[in-house]
């Protein structure tokens, strides 16, 4: 099997010892600075589980309750860390088992390695015994992947793969071993890697276009910042502040470059998209020139594209080639890693404060206030709102929380009034809409950063697709915060069904069990709100704890999430009601 | 947009799975890749793809960017027909006793410059290569007579303008 041409700048060749290829697998996740992976075993991958019994001081194994939890607790780590997440799994249904986290991290670019264990080599093709084809199955849902069948090839193709997820747009890398190439022996010897001749990571910044951006960005009378994960991926929070603050250019984000910047920053004006806010999604198509970074103009962003931005002049800074033009049509396209572009552009903007322009951005959102955060966040009618809870989760939390999201109107109003001071905190779903994510992602936030407090907020129904993970809490003692915020519903379906198909409610309703026993059967502490006089101390008592805590909180079973562009509208078109 | 024959060129490493991989990224947009070809390239250990599609050169363009995002992928390049010298070839296997039987066929023979591959006492192949319509043309003055066998090869292109492959290989052993 050919295998790739890897750039070697590192000539020196360490001194090989003679070593298995299941050792070797763990040599090589150590030499990537890993310390903690999440897996299950079984039949074709158990001589790493072998060895991972020998190096437990060095490396830990958190055994999931489903190969799926295991993905989305790396994705987790993954997000608040910046390192890459590692998962590992058996063949056939183990490895079929990753997919849903290999398709959740390839659209929202999280760096993940995963590594499954396949049937010997001489048995590849005979439908043998949880033989599947892993690799032709991933393919579209991996950065790259690599099937291993020899044992010499391991160092070479871990180093690709760490390099691979990482690097430029990072995403998710699948390695199939074969049971042989586990049992063989090699001579070992680790290099990292930092080049594939293939693949060019990140392009070199083009002088001339950040130029032409800057003076687009200058002239501009109305000019307007929409920020995505790029920042985060990027590092570029700092470089990203210091424009918006010198160029007075109001800034909004996308669920997934929440967090970039303080949610109080005067100039962070909202989340744009389906249920971002108004004077955001508005405005956008009235400004004069809109900054997209490290964005990519995805429909829940744009709505209808044949009337997204048309007035303006578009620049847009990414680090994917490939979203240039994808999407919306662009006039400057900046290439490359934002950290670096941003740096290189701020020399370049003059300084300005468009005070108007910013006061039409704070008059949206008295009208928003008006007409739907006022009864989100400070209800009058009996029933518990979802808002209210996020409002008590930010006090209790001092707005200092990692906010672990799940699918649906539970995601989409955290998102919305969850506040946050710093970057790296909000972890959700956004590309896939992976219900059953927060719950095992928490778990990695967590695990990824233990001076942090982790609150999974979930939905009813998300919750009871991953629910099993609450066993990895109980035997791990991990200290994360979950929220369940019970309508019983599938709401976010419910709602469409109301509003687009004359409220026939088609498997939308759920009859639910105690939740608060089913965590108390985990030995978690539990505790359930049904009335408002109660929420204030029950979240403070669960931000309070030091052990794992679970919260349910009866909140009103037909509430609807506003502003609201519904599928195929224009942006301008978002309904307050 | 209007829609039109673009031929894709991508020059890759050889790696397995590779193919996969691309044509995944044309099942997910529901593109029909109408002819695929893959051979050895200009540059030592460089696979070169050759895929031809119909659609807008706006499909074509995202479809490029997708491609040359991929790992194995050095760089691809889209090019219409007239910006390529292209062509195919088809073989055909026709029952010997038509050479004598049916006058006609050797008419056909001289005038489409087809060569004549193997004669055996039960049949013949022709050769032909060259442009798509030649070789339907060929095809349907035969096809009266009797075809036993057809088959026609991918398409396999050579683009006017450069496509500089070495230079990027070069810049990147000299980085």
């Amino acid at each position: 099997m050919e295998t790739l041409n890897m750039q070697k700048k590192d000539s020196k060749t360490k001194k090989a010892i003679r070593i298995t290829g299941a050792e070797a697998i763990i040599h090589c996740l150590l030499e990537e600075g890993v310390d903690l992976i999440y897996g299950y075993p079984g039949g074709a991958i158990m001589p790493v589980y072998d060895e991972l019994y020998k190096f437990q001081d060095k490396l830990t194994h958190i055994l999931t309750r489903h190969e799926q939890g295991a993905t989305h607790a790396a994705q987790g780590y993954a997000r608040v860390s910046g390192k890459v997440g590692v998962a590992m799994a058996t063949s056939g249904p183990g490895a079929t088992n990753l997919v849903t986290g290999l398709a959740d991290a390839q659209i929202d670019s999280t760096p993940m390695v995963c590594i499954t264990g396949q049937v010997p080599r001489h048995l590849l093709g005979s439908d043998a015994f949880q033989e599947t084809d892993i690799v032709g199955i991933s393919t579209p849902v991996t950065k790259w992947n690599y099937q291993i069948t020899k044992a010499s090839e391991i160092p070479e193709i871990f180093a690709k793969a760490f390099y691979i997820a990482k690097s430029g747009r990072p995403g998710p890398v699948l390695i199939d071993i074969t049971k042989n190439a586990q049992f063989d022996e090699l001579d070992f010897a680790y290099e990292k890697c930092n080049g594939v001749r293939s693949y060019q990571a990140v392009a070199e910044p083009n002088l001339e276009a950040i130029q032409s951006a800057a003076e687009l960005i200058n002239n501009a009378k109305r000019p307007y910042i929409i920020w995505g994960q790029g920042i985060i991926l990027g590092e570029a929070e700092e470089e990203l502040k210091t424009f918006v603050e010198k160029s007075g250019i109001p800034a909004a984000w996308t669920i997934m470059g929440e967090s970039a910047i303080p949610t109080d920053h005067p100039l962070n004006v909202g989340m744009v998209g389906m249920h971002g806010n108004y004077g955001p999604n508005v405005l956008t198509n009235e400004c004069d020139v809109l900054i997209a970074i490290g964005m990519r103009f995805d429909d829940r962003v744009t709505g209808n594209l044949e009337t997204y931005a048309k007035q303006a002049k578009v620049i847009h800074f990414e680090i994917d080639p490939a979203e240039i033009n994808k999407n919306v049509k662009v006039d400057v396209a900046v290439l490359g890693d934002a950290k670096q572009t941003l740096h290189l552009l701020l020399p370049l903007i003059n300084e300005n404060e468009h005070k108007e322009w910013r006061s039409e951005f704070d008059k949206k959102y008295e009208e928003e206030y008006q007409a739907v955060i006022q009864k989100d966040l400070e209800p009058t009618k009996p029933g518990l709102t979802m808002g209210e809870v996020i409002e008590q989760i930010n006090k209790a939390s001092n707005n200092d929380a990692v906010i672990v999201t799940d699918v649906g109107q539970h995601q989409m109003i955290a998102c919305r009034y969850a506040k946050f001071s710093r970057s790296k905190s909000n972890i959700t779903s956004g590309g896939l809409g992976t219900m059953g994510f927060a719950l095992p992602a928490a778990i990695g936030a967590k695990q990824g950063a233990p001076e942090r407090e982790v609150v999974a907020v979930i939905g009813d129904g998300g919750y009871q697709m991953t629910i099993q993970e609450l066993g990895v809490i109980f035997q791990h003692n991990i200290p994360v915060k979950i929220v369940v915020l019970n309508n019983h519903h599938l709401g976010m379906v419910r709602q469409w069904q109301e509003l687009f198909f004359e409220s026939r409610y088609a498997s939308t309703v759920m009859t639910n069990p105690d939740f608060v026993k089913i965590a108390e059967g985990y030995h978690i502490k539990a505790r359930r709100v049904t009335e408002r006089a109660d929420l204030e101390s029950a979240v403070v008592e669960m931000i309070t704890s030091k052990d794992p805590y679970f919260l349910e909180v009866r909140v009103e079973k037909e509430d609807n999430v506003f502003p609201m562009i519904p599928s195929g509208a224009s942006v301008s078109d978002i309904r307050l009601k | 947009m209007e829609s039109k024959w673009y031929t894709i060129s991508v020059y890759s490493e050889n790696s397995v799975g590779l193919l996969n991989r691309i044509s995944g990224i044309f099942l997910k947009r529901h593109i029909n890749i109408e002819s695929l070809n893959v051979s050895k390239s200009e540059i030592e250990n460089v696979s070169k793809f050759t895929i031809v599609v119909f659609t807008t050169e706006d499909w074509t363009r995202k479809i490029v960017g997708q491609i040359e995002k991929q790992i194995e992928v050095i760089k691809a390049f889209y090019h219409t027909d007239d910006e390529t010298i292209y062509q195919e070839s088809a073989l055909f296997k026709i029952a010997s006793h038509l050479l004598f039987d049916e006058r006609q066929i050797q008419n056909i023979i001289k005038e489409s410059n087809s060569q004549i591959v193997t004669v055996s006492r039960d049949f013949f192949v022709l050769a032909k290569t060259g442009r798509r319509h030649e070789i339907d043309e060929m095809h349907d003055a035969l096809e009266p007579y009797g075809i036993m066998q057809f088959v026609r090869s991918g398409r396999i292109t050579v683009t006017k303008a450069s496509m500089p492959i070495t230079e990027i290989l070069a810049e990147f052993q000299n980085k």
